[in-house]
Protein backbone atom coordinates (compact mmCIF):
# COMPACT_ATOMS: atom_id res chain seq x y z
CA UNK A 1 0.00 0.00 0.00
CA UNK A 2 3.23 2.57 -0.10
CA UNK A 3 3.66 2.30 -3.81
CA UNK A 4 1.86 5.76 -4.42
CA UNK A 5 1.98 6.79 -7.57
CA UNK A 6 4.52 9.36 -8.58
CA UNK A 7 2.51 11.95 -9.37
CA UNK A 8 1.35 12.54 -5.94
CA UNK A 9 3.47 15.41 -4.47
CA UNK A 10 5.14 16.41 -0.94
CA UNK A 11 1.88 17.84 -0.20
CA UNK A 12 -0.20 14.81 -0.89
CA UNK A 13 2.42 12.73 1.15
CA UNK A 14 1.89 15.09 3.99
CA UNK A 15 -1.51 14.99 3.73
CA UNK A 16 -1.24 11.29 3.79
CA UNK A 17 1.08 11.18 6.68
CA UNK A 18 -1.36 13.25 8.83
CA UNK A 19 -4.56 11.40 7.99
CA UNK A 20 -2.27 8.04 8.68
CA UNK A 21 -1.22 9.45 12.09
CA UNK A 22 -4.51 10.38 12.64
CA UNK A 23 -5.61 6.44 11.56
CA UNK A 24 -2.87 5.20 14.40
CA UNK A 25 -4.72 6.29 17.18
CA UNK A 26 -7.40 4.32 16.77
CA UNK A 27 -7.82 1.75 18.93
CA UNK A 28 -8.15 -1.44 16.68
CA UNK A 29 -9.97 -4.51 18.54
CA UNK A 30 -6.90 -6.60 19.22
CA UNK A 31 -8.91 -8.82 22.02
CA UNK A 32 -7.11 -6.91 24.78
CA UNK A 33 -7.86 -3.34 24.30
CA UNK A 34 -4.40 -2.81 23.31
CA UNK A 35 -3.73 -1.82 19.48
CA UNK A 36 -0.58 -0.03 19.10
CA UNK A 37 0.47 -0.16 15.89
CA UNK A 38 4.46 -0.41 14.87
CA UNK A 39 4.94 0.42 11.38
CA UNK A 40 8.22 -1.16 9.40
CA UNK A 41 9.81 -0.15 5.98
CA UNK A 42 12.07 -2.71 4.96
CA UNK A 43 13.57 -3.69 1.34
CA UNK A 44 11.43 -5.87 -0.78
CA UNK A 45 14.28 -8.19 -0.46
CA UNK A 46 13.46 -8.81 3.72
CA UNK A 47 9.90 -9.43 2.86
CA UNK A 48 9.50 -13.43 3.80
CA UNK A 49 12.14 -12.84 6.60
CA UNK A 50 10.73 -9.67 8.50
CA UNK A 51 7.24 -11.05 8.03
CA UNK A 52 7.98 -14.41 9.89
CA UNK A 53 10.32 -12.19 12.48
CA UNK A 54 6.86 -9.49 12.41
CA UNK A 55 4.76 -12.61 13.65
CA UNK A 56 7.08 -13.57 16.26
CA UNK A 57 7.24 -9.87 17.30
CA UNK A 58 3.32 -9.70 17.59
CA UNK A 59 3.16 -13.06 19.99
CA UNK A 60 6.18 -11.60 22.33
CA UNK A 61 4.13 -7.98 22.26
CA UNK A 62 0.14 -8.97 22.57
CA UNK A 63 -1.71 -5.96 21.39
CA UNK A 64 0.82 -4.86 19.41
CA UNK A 65 0.02 -4.44 15.07
CA UNK A 66 3.30 -4.91 13.35
CA UNK A 67 2.62 -3.30 9.81
CA UNK A 68 4.99 -3.72 6.95
CA UNK A 69 6.06 -1.47 3.92
CA UNK A 70 7.55 -3.73 1.34
CA UNK A 71 9.44 -1.74 -1.50
CA UNK A 72 12.49 -0.73 -3.17
CA UNK A 73 14.57 0.84 -0.52
CA UNK A 74 14.92 3.80 -2.18
CA UNK A 75 10.31 4.46 -3.08
CA UNK A 76 10.86 3.64 1.12
CA UNK A 77 13.45 6.25 1.28
CA UNK A 78 11.94 8.89 -0.60
CA UNK A 79 8.91 8.11 1.13
CA UNK A 80 10.58 8.37 5.03
CA UNK A 81 12.42 11.63 3.93
CA UNK A 82 8.79 13.34 2.89
CA UNK A 83 7.48 12.39 6.16
CA UNK A 84 5.66 9.06 5.85
CA UNK A 85 5.19 7.62 9.41
CA UNK A 86 7.43 5.11 9.74
CA UNK A 87 8.92 3.31 13.10
CA UNK A 88 11.57 1.29 11.45
CA UNK A 89 13.50 1.09 7.98
CA UNK A 90 15.25 -1.15 6.86
CA UNK A 91 17.47 -0.89 3.63
CA UNK A 92 19.00 -2.71 1.52
CA UNK A 93 22.11 -0.72 1.13
CA UNK A 94 24.36 2.33 2.75
CA UNK A 95 23.65 4.62 0.13
CA UNK A 96 19.75 4.68 0.26
CA UNK A 97 20.10 4.61 4.25
CA UNK A 98 22.84 7.81 3.79
CA UNK A 99 19.39 9.53 1.88
CA UNK A 100 16.87 9.21 5.08
CA UNK A 101 20.21 9.95 7.77
CA UNK A 102 21.11 12.84 5.92
CA UNK A 103 17.53 14.24 5.48
CA UNK A 104 17.91 14.25 9.71
CA UNK A 105 15.69 11.17 9.53
CA UNK A 106 17.51 8.50 11.19
CA UNK A 107 17.62 8.11 14.96
CA UNK A 108 21.00 7.23 16.12
CA UNK A 109 23.57 5.65 13.42
CA UNK A 110 22.28 2.54 11.27
CA UNK A 111 23.43 -1.28 12.24
CA UNK A 112 24.10 -3.25 9.79
CA UNK A 113 22.41 -6.59 10.86
CA UNK A 114 22.61 -8.55 7.43
CA UNK A 115 24.21 -9.27 4.05
CA UNK A 116 23.19 -10.67 0.78
CA UNK A 117 24.83 -11.70 -1.88
CA UNK A 118 23.48 -11.23 -5.93
CA UNK A 119 22.83 -14.62 -8.15
CA UNK A 120 21.39 -15.75 -11.58
CA UNK A 121 17.99 -17.15 -11.14
CA UNK A 122 17.13 -19.07 -14.21
CA UNK A 123 13.34 -20.55 -14.79
CA UNK A 124 13.28 -24.25 -13.59
CA UNK A 125 13.52 -25.45 -17.25
CA UNK A 126 16.29 -22.84 -17.73
CA UNK A 127 15.47 -22.36 -21.79
CA UNK A 128 18.29 -20.14 -22.25
CA UNK A 129 20.93 -22.46 -21.14
CA UNK A 130 23.01 -20.14 -18.69
CA UNK A 131 25.76 -22.07 -17.15
CA UNK A 132 27.59 -18.88 -15.76
CA UNK A 133 27.87 -15.02 -15.36
CA UNK A 134 29.16 -15.13 -19.31
CA UNK A 135 26.42 -16.35 -20.82
CA UNK A 136 24.63 -13.48 -19.86
CA UNK A 137 26.45 -11.21 -22.61
CA UNK A 138 24.63 -13.39 -25.57
CA UNK A 139 22.28 -10.70 -27.18
CA UNK A 140 19.51 -13.14 -27.62
CA UNK A 141 19.24 -14.20 -23.88
CA UNK A 142 16.60 -11.54 -22.48
CA UNK A 143 18.06 -10.76 -18.86
CA UNK A 144 15.90 -8.48 -16.34
CA UNK A 145 18.12 -7.34 -13.94
CA UNK A 146 17.08 -3.92 -11.37
CA UNK A 147 16.63 -0.43 -11.85
CA UNK A 148 20.24 1.05 -11.08
CA UNK A 149 18.63 3.56 -9.19
CA UNK A 150 17.69 0.53 -6.51
CA UNK A 151 20.24 -1.03 -4.34
CA UNK A 152 19.77 -4.59 -6.48
CA UNK A 153 20.40 -2.70 -9.58
CA UNK A 154 23.78 -0.95 -8.44
CA UNK A 155 24.84 -4.25 -6.98
CA UNK A 156 24.79 -6.17 -10.34
CA UNK A 157 26.35 -3.21 -12.79
CA UNK A 158 28.92 -3.52 -10.39
CA UNK A 159 29.20 -7.20 -10.68
CA UNK A 160 28.72 -7.49 -14.24
CA UNK A 161 31.77 -4.58 -14.23
CA UNK A 162 33.89 -7.08 -11.90
CA UNK A 163 33.04 -9.93 -14.19
CA UNK A 164 33.76 -7.94 -17.17
CA UNK A 165 30.59 -8.69 -18.99
CA UNK A 166 28.17 -6.50 -20.75
CA UNK A 167 24.47 -7.47 -20.63
CA UNK A 168 21.72 -5.57 -22.54
CA UNK A 169 18.62 -5.86 -20.29
CA UNK A 170 15.64 -6.38 -21.40
CA UNK A 171 14.36 -4.36 -18.62
CA UNK A 172 15.15 -2.71 -15.51
CA UNK A 173 12.49 -3.21 -12.82
CA UNK A 174 11.42 -1.39 -9.71
CA UNK A 175 12.65 -3.77 -7.73
CA UNK A 176 14.09 -7.21 -6.65
CA UNK A 177 10.66 -8.83 -6.58
CA UNK A 178 9.55 -7.77 -9.89
CA UNK A 179 12.75 -9.20 -11.46
CA UNK A 180 12.13 -12.25 -9.43
CA UNK A 181 8.78 -12.58 -10.75
CA UNK A 182 9.62 -11.65 -14.60
CA UNK A 183 11.88 -15.30 -13.95
CA UNK A 184 9.48 -16.97 -12.01
CA UNK A 185 7.14 -16.25 -15.02
CA UNK A 186 9.14 -17.43 -17.39
CA UNK A 187 9.01 -13.93 -19.27
CA UNK A 188 12.77 -13.19 -18.80
CA UNK A 189 15.43 -16.13 -19.46
CA UNK A 190 17.61 -14.77 -16.50
CA UNK A 191 17.73 -12.39 -14.34
CA UNK A 192 20.17 -11.15 -11.54
CA UNK A 193 18.37 -11.31 -7.54
CA UNK A 194 19.72 -12.12 -4.49
CA UNK A 195 20.33 -15.56 -3.16
CA UNK A 196 18.00 -15.25 -0.43
CA UNK A 197 14.93 -14.46 -3.68
CA UNK A 198 16.11 -17.66 -5.21
CA UNK A 199 15.44 -19.28 -2.08
CA UNK A 200 12.02 -17.80 -1.35
CA UNK A 201 11.03 -19.21 -5.05
CA UNK A 202 11.05 -22.61 -3.77
CA UNK A 203 12.17 -24.60 -6.89
CA UNK A 204 10.55 -22.10 -9.19
CA UNK A 205 13.64 -20.71 -10.46
CA UNK A 206 17.35 -22.05 -10.02
CA UNK A 207 20.18 -19.80 -8.44
CA UNK A 208 23.61 -19.73 -10.62
CA UNK A 209 26.40 -18.60 -8.37
CA UNK A 210 29.27 -16.75 -9.56
CA UNK A 211 32.43 -15.27 -7.79
CA UNK A 212 32.56 -11.56 -8.78
CA UNK A 213 29.41 -10.96 -6.77
CA UNK A 214 31.49 -10.92 -4.28
CA UNK A 215 32.41 -7.73 -5.38
CA UNK A 216 28.99 -6.45 -4.91
CA UNK A 217 27.97 -7.91 -1.35
CA UNK A 218 25.11 -5.76 0.40
CA UNK A 219 24.74 -4.67 3.56
CA UNK A 220 21.63 -4.26 5.30
CA UNK A 221 21.16 -1.68 7.90
CA UNK A 222 18.40 -0.63 10.09
CA UNK A 223 17.34 2.52 11.85
CA UNK A 224 14.47 3.96 13.96
CA UNK A 225 13.09 6.58 12.49
CA UNK A 226 13.38 9.92 13.78
CA UNK A 227 10.03 11.36 15.67
CA UNK A 228 9.15 7.63 15.33
CA UNK A 229 5.31 7.21 16.35
CA UNK A 230 6.40 4.43 18.35
CA UNK A 231 10.41 4.74 19.50
CA UNK A 232 9.71 1.92 22.25
CA UNK A 233 8.46 -0.82 19.69
CA UNK A 234 10.87 0.52 17.62
CA UNK A 235 13.70 -0.20 19.58
CA UNK A 236 12.21 -3.48 20.32
CA UNK A 237 11.70 -4.66 16.98
CA UNK A 238 15.71 -3.55 15.75
CA UNK A 239 16.65 -5.60 18.76
CA UNK A 240 14.50 -8.87 17.38
CA UNK A 241 15.85 -8.53 14.48
CA UNK A 242 19.66 -7.93 15.14
CA UNK A 243 19.53 -10.54 18.17
CA UNK A 244 19.85 -14.38 17.54
CA UNK A 245 16.06 -14.88 16.43
CA UNK A 246 16.54 -12.88 13.97
CA UNK A 247 20.71 -14.52 12.77
CA UNK A 248 18.78 -17.54 12.70
CA UNK A 249 15.20 -16.19 10.80
CA UNK A 250 17.79 -14.44 8.39
CA UNK A 251 20.52 -17.31 8.15
CA UNK A 252 17.47 -19.79 7.62
CA UNK A 253 16.38 -17.68 4.11
CA UNK A 254 20.06 -17.43 2.59
CA UNK A 255 21.15 -14.10 4.16
CA UNK A 256 24.97 -13.89 5.68
CA UNK A 257 25.99 -12.37 9.08
CA UNK A 258 27.65 -8.97 8.50
CA UNK B 1 -25.36 26.41 -15.69
CA UNK B 2 -27.93 28.96 -16.04
CA UNK B 3 -30.08 31.50 -14.31
CA UNK B 4 -32.87 28.90 -14.19
CA UNK B 5 -30.51 26.66 -12.32
CA UNK B 6 -29.08 28.66 -9.99
CA UNK B 7 -30.78 28.61 -6.02
CA UNK B 8 -31.73 31.92 -4.80
CA UNK B 9 -30.75 33.46 -1.85
CA UNK B 10 -27.35 32.68 0.09
CA UNK B 11 -26.17 29.20 -0.41
CA UNK B 12 -26.15 27.43 3.16
CA UNK B 13 -22.84 26.78 4.77
CA UNK B 14 -23.18 23.46 5.43
CA UNK B 15 -22.92 23.24 2.18
CA UNK B 16 -20.65 25.74 1.32
CA UNK B 17 -18.12 24.24 3.67
CA UNK B 18 -17.06 20.97 2.79
CA UNK B 19 -17.28 22.08 -1.02
CA UNK B 20 -14.51 24.46 -0.32
CA UNK B 21 -12.68 21.97 1.50
CA UNK B 22 -13.20 19.16 -1.05
CA UNK B 23 -12.14 21.95 -3.54
CA UNK B 24 -8.51 22.48 -1.49
CA UNK B 25 -8.05 18.85 -1.68
CA UNK B 26 -8.53 18.32 -5.37
CA UNK B 27 -6.02 21.34 -6.03
CA UNK B 28 -3.62 21.75 -3.61
CA UNK B 29 -1.74 18.04 -4.64
CA UNK B 30 -1.36 19.77 -8.19
CA UNK B 31 -0.19 23.13 -6.61
CA UNK B 32 2.16 21.46 -4.35
CA UNK B 33 3.90 20.56 -8.11
CA UNK B 34 4.31 24.39 -8.93
CA UNK B 35 5.62 25.55 -5.87
CA UNK B 36 8.25 23.06 -5.48
CA UNK B 37 9.41 23.11 -9.28
CA UNK B 38 12.97 24.22 -10.31
CA UNK B 39 11.30 27.12 -12.30
CA UNK B 40 15.33 27.92 -12.80
CA UNK B 41 16.44 24.90 -14.54
CA UNK B 42 13.26 23.68 -15.60
CA UNK B 43 14.28 24.55 -19.69
CA UNK B 44 18.01 22.01 -19.24
CA UNK B 45 15.94 19.56 -17.25
CA UNK B 46 13.72 18.63 -20.51
CA UNK B 47 15.34 18.39 -23.01
CA UNK B 48 17.67 15.49 -21.42
CA UNK B 49 17.44 12.59 -23.54
CA UNK B 50 15.63 10.50 -20.76
CA UNK B 51 13.12 12.88 -20.38
CA UNK B 52 13.18 13.26 -24.38
CA UNK B 53 12.90 9.49 -24.77
CA UNK B 54 9.74 8.51 -22.06
CA UNK B 55 7.84 12.10 -23.35
CA UNK B 56 8.27 10.49 -27.16
CA UNK B 57 7.49 7.12 -26.41
CA UNK B 58 4.37 8.27 -24.08
CA UNK B 59 2.92 10.20 -27.02
CA UNK B 60 3.55 7.72 -29.64
CA UNK B 61 2.37 4.57 -27.78
CA UNK B 62 -0.93 6.57 -26.34
CA UNK B 63 -1.69 7.96 -29.62
CA UNK B 64 -1.33 4.05 -31.66
CA UNK B 65 -3.28 3.07 -28.22
CA UNK B 66 -5.93 5.13 -29.33
CA UNK B 67 -6.18 4.25 -32.75
CA UNK B 68 -6.72 0.78 -31.62
CA UNK B 69 -9.84 1.44 -29.75
CA UNK B 70 -11.46 3.38 -31.98
CA UNK B 71 -10.48 0.69 -34.58
CA UNK B 72 -12.16 -1.62 -32.03
CA UNK B 73 -14.08 0.07 -29.84
CA UNK B 74 -16.47 2.15 -32.36
CA UNK B 75 -17.52 -1.28 -34.17
CA UNK B 76 -17.81 -2.49 -30.91
CA UNK B 77 -20.05 0.12 -29.05
CA UNK B 78 -22.27 -0.08 -31.97
CA UNK B 79 -22.96 -3.65 -32.18
CA UNK B 80 -23.75 -3.05 -28.03
CA UNK B 81 -26.18 -0.22 -29.24
CA UNK B 82 -27.45 -1.32 -32.13
CA UNK B 83 -27.60 -5.46 -32.30
CA UNK B 84 -29.39 -7.38 -30.14
CA UNK B 85 -28.16 -10.52 -29.13
CA UNK B 86 -28.05 -12.81 -26.28
CA UNK B 87 -25.75 -12.58 -23.35
CA UNK B 88 -25.79 -8.37 -24.86
CA UNK B 89 -25.66 -7.67 -20.44
CA UNK B 90 -22.80 -9.88 -20.17
CA UNK B 91 -20.87 -8.48 -22.83
CA UNK B 92 -21.26 -5.01 -21.78
CA UNK B 93 -20.11 -5.93 -18.34
CA UNK B 94 -17.74 -7.49 -19.52
CA UNK B 95 -16.32 -4.86 -21.71
CA UNK B 96 -15.47 -2.32 -18.81
CA UNK B 97 -13.83 -5.13 -16.36
CA UNK B 98 -10.47 -3.78 -17.32
CA UNK B 99 -12.25 0.14 -16.38
CA UNK B 100 -12.40 -0.88 -12.58
CA UNK B 101 -9.55 -3.75 -12.61
CA UNK B 102 -6.70 -2.39 -10.66
CA UNK B 103 -3.47 -1.47 -13.60
CA UNK B 104 -1.35 -3.91 -11.88
CA UNK B 105 -3.91 -6.55 -12.03
CA UNK B 106 -4.87 -5.74 -15.92
CA UNK B 107 -0.75 -6.07 -15.86
CA UNK B 108 -1.02 -9.72 -14.23
CA UNK B 109 -3.37 -10.93 -16.51
CA UNK B 110 -1.87 -9.51 -19.92
CA UNK B 111 1.44 -11.74 -18.65
CA UNK B 112 -0.40 -14.39 -18.02
CA UNK B 113 -2.13 -14.44 -21.25
CA UNK B 114 0.15 -12.91 -23.76
CA UNK B 115 3.42 -13.51 -21.94
CA UNK B 116 6.10 -16.19 -23.40
CA UNK B 117 4.13 -19.00 -21.81
CA UNK B 118 0.84 -17.41 -22.25
CA UNK B 119 -2.09 -19.49 -23.54
CA UNK B 120 -2.04 -16.85 -26.63
CA UNK B 121 1.87 -15.52 -26.62
CA UNK B 122 3.21 -18.90 -25.78
CA UNK B 123 1.88 -19.67 -29.51
CA UNK B 124 2.28 -16.20 -31.05
CA UNK B 125 6.09 -16.47 -30.18
CA UNK B 126 6.56 -20.18 -31.56
CA UNK B 127 4.46 -19.98 -34.34
CA UNK B 128 5.67 -16.10 -35.77
CA UNK B 129 8.68 -15.95 -33.40
CA UNK B 130 6.61 -12.62 -31.77
CA UNK B 131 7.57 -11.86 -28.35
CA UNK B 132 5.22 -8.88 -26.21
CA UNK B 133 6.76 -8.26 -23.01
CA UNK B 134 9.39 -5.77 -23.08
CA UNK B 135 8.52 -4.23 -26.27
CA UNK B 136 6.77 -1.13 -27.11
CA UNK B 137 4.39 -3.27 -28.94
CA UNK B 138 3.39 -4.24 -24.98
CA UNK B 139 2.92 -0.99 -24.10
CA UNK B 140 1.19 -0.33 -26.51
CA UNK B 141 -1.16 -3.88 -25.84
CA UNK B 142 -1.26 -2.77 -22.19
CA UNK B 143 -2.71 0.99 -22.50
CA UNK B 144 -5.04 -0.21 -24.73
CA UNK B 145 -6.61 -2.65 -22.68
CA UNK B 146 -7.20 -0.22 -20.04
CA UNK B 147 -8.16 2.59 -22.26
CA UNK B 148 -10.61 0.99 -24.51
CA UNK B 149 -13.71 0.58 -22.22
CA UNK B 150 -13.57 4.51 -21.81
CA UNK B 151 -13.96 4.50 -25.30
CA UNK B 152 -16.55 1.73 -26.07
CA UNK B 153 -18.86 3.44 -23.22
CA UNK B 154 -18.66 7.04 -24.16
CA UNK B 155 -19.00 6.00 -27.92
CA UNK B 156 -22.04 3.54 -27.38
CA UNK B 157 -23.35 6.64 -25.13
CA UNK B 158 -23.46 8.92 -28.15
CA UNK B 159 -25.17 5.93 -29.97
CA UNK B 160 -28.14 5.54 -27.61
CA UNK B 161 -28.74 8.99 -27.39
CA UNK B 162 -28.54 9.46 -31.73
CA UNK B 163 -31.92 9.39 -33.46
CA UNK B 164 -32.14 6.08 -35.18
CA UNK B 165 -34.73 7.22 -37.05
CA UNK B 166 -31.89 8.81 -39.54
CA UNK B 167 -30.31 5.64 -40.01
CA UNK B 168 -33.88 4.22 -40.82
CA UNK B 169 -34.37 6.90 -43.56
CA UNK B 170 -31.17 6.08 -45.01
CA UNK B 171 -31.89 2.46 -45.38
CA UNK B 172 -35.41 3.34 -46.73
CA UNK B 173 -33.40 5.55 -49.22
CA UNK B 174 -31.62 2.54 -50.33
CA UNK B 175 -28.28 2.49 -48.13
CA UNK B 176 -26.92 -0.72 -46.91
CA UNK B 177 -26.43 -1.06 -43.34
CA UNK B 178 -22.66 -0.12 -43.83
CA UNK B 179 -23.15 2.79 -46.04
CA UNK B 180 -25.78 4.16 -43.18
CA UNK B 181 -22.92 3.37 -40.48
CA UNK B 182 -20.52 5.38 -42.44
CA UNK B 183 -22.29 8.45 -43.87
CA UNK B 184 -25.24 9.04 -40.98
CA UNK B 185 -24.50 7.28 -38.05
CA UNK B 186 -20.59 7.98 -37.54
CA UNK B 187 -21.13 11.62 -38.40
CA UNK B 188 -23.60 11.76 -35.90
CA UNK B 189 -21.72 10.26 -33.09
CA UNK B 190 -18.81 12.02 -34.00
CA UNK B 191 -18.66 14.26 -30.55
CA UNK B 192 -18.98 11.36 -28.82
CA UNK B 193 -16.08 9.18 -30.52
CA UNK B 194 -13.90 12.23 -30.36
CA UNK B 195 -14.64 12.65 -26.60
CA UNK B 196 -13.90 9.11 -25.43
CA UNK B 197 -10.69 8.81 -28.01
CA UNK B 198 -9.47 11.88 -26.13
CA UNK B 199 -10.25 10.47 -22.52
CA UNK B 200 -9.04 7.19 -23.45
CA UNK B 201 -5.57 9.19 -24.98
CA UNK B 202 -5.34 10.31 -21.22
CA UNK B 203 -5.78 7.24 -19.66
CA UNK B 204 -3.03 5.70 -21.82
CA UNK B 205 -0.77 8.27 -20.86
CA UNK B 206 -0.90 8.30 -17.56
CA UNK B 207 -1.19 3.68 -17.70
CA UNK B 208 1.70 2.93 -15.11
CA UNK B 209 0.82 -0.27 -13.28
CA UNK B 210 -0.17 -2.56 -16.75
CA UNK B 211 2.68 -1.17 -18.24
CA UNK B 212 5.54 -1.90 -15.77
CA UNK B 213 3.99 -5.26 -15.26
CA UNK B 214 3.50 -6.51 -18.64
CA UNK B 215 6.21 -4.64 -20.43
CA UNK B 216 9.04 -3.91 -17.54
CA UNK B 217 11.06 -0.56 -17.75
CA UNK B 218 13.42 -0.10 -20.33
CA UNK B 219 14.44 3.45 -21.40
CA UNK B 220 13.78 4.30 -25.00
CA UNK B 221 11.60 1.15 -25.28
CA UNK B 222 9.48 0.54 -22.88
CA UNK B 223 9.81 3.34 -19.85
CA UNK B 224 7.13 5.45 -20.75
CA UNK B 225 6.97 9.08 -18.34
CA UNK B 226 4.84 7.25 -15.41
CA UNK B 227 7.37 5.18 -14.99
CA UNK B 228 10.43 7.92 -15.87
CA UNK B 229 8.46 9.99 -12.75
CA UNK B 230 8.34 6.52 -10.58
CA UNK B 231 11.86 6.06 -11.03
CA UNK B 232 12.95 9.45 -11.12
CA UNK B 233 11.75 10.04 -7.64
CA UNK B 234 13.82 7.22 -6.71
CA UNK B 235 16.99 9.17 -7.02
CA UNK B 236 16.49 12.52 -8.36
CA UNK B 237 12.91 13.94 -6.94
CA UNK B 238 13.65 17.48 -8.81
CA UNK B 239 13.55 15.53 -11.91
CA UNK B 240 10.31 13.60 -10.73
CA UNK B 241 8.62 16.89 -10.18
CA UNK B 242 10.06 18.77 -14.00
CA UNK B 243 8.40 15.09 -15.36
CA UNK B 244 5.20 15.44 -13.14
CA UNK B 245 4.82 18.80 -14.39
CA UNK B 246 5.06 18.07 -17.85
CA UNK B 247 2.17 15.56 -17.36
CA UNK B 248 0.35 17.92 -15.64
CA UNK B 249 0.50 20.33 -18.38
CA UNK B 250 -0.72 17.79 -20.81
CA UNK B 251 -3.57 16.76 -18.56
CA UNK B 252 -5.12 20.58 -18.70
CA UNK B 253 -4.50 20.26 -22.22
CA UNK B 254 -6.61 17.54 -22.71
CA UNK B 255 -8.76 18.88 -20.08
CA UNK B 256 -8.97 21.96 -22.38
CA UNK B 257 -10.03 19.81 -25.76
CA UNK B 258 -12.54 18.28 -23.87
CA UNK B 259 -14.27 20.90 -22.82
CA UNK B 260 -14.71 22.52 -25.92
CA UNK B 261 -15.69 18.89 -27.47
CA UNK B 262 -18.51 18.86 -24.35
CA UNK B 263 -19.26 22.55 -25.16
CA UNK B 264 -19.33 21.63 -29.40
CA UNK B 265 -21.75 18.44 -28.78
CA UNK B 266 -24.43 19.85 -26.82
Amino acid sequence: MFKRSATTSAAVAALVAVASAGCGEVDEATGDGGGTTLTVFAAASLTETFTELGEAFEKANPGTDVRFGFAGSSTLAQQITQGAPADVFAAASPATMKTVADAGDAAGDPVVFTTNRLVIAVPKDNPGGVRSVGDLADGDLRVVVCAEQVPCGAAAGKALDAAGVTVEPASAEKDVKAVLTKVRLGEADAGLVYRTDVKAAGGDVTGIEFAESAEAVNDYPIVRVADAPQPGLAREFIDLVTGPQGEAVLGAAGFQAP
Amino acid sequence: MTARDTVPGRPPLALVLPAAAGLAFLVLPPAGLLVRAPWSTLGTRLVRPEVLDALRLSLVTATIATALCVLFGVPLAWTLARVRFPGARLVRALVTVPMVLPPVVGGVALLLAAGRRGFVGGPLESAFGITLPFTTAGVVLAQTFVAMPFLVISVEGALRGADPRFEEAAATLGASRWTAFRRVTLPLVAPGVAAGAVLCWARALGEFGATITFAGNFPGETQTMPLAVYLALETDPQAAIVLSLVMLAVSVAVLAALRNRWIGAS
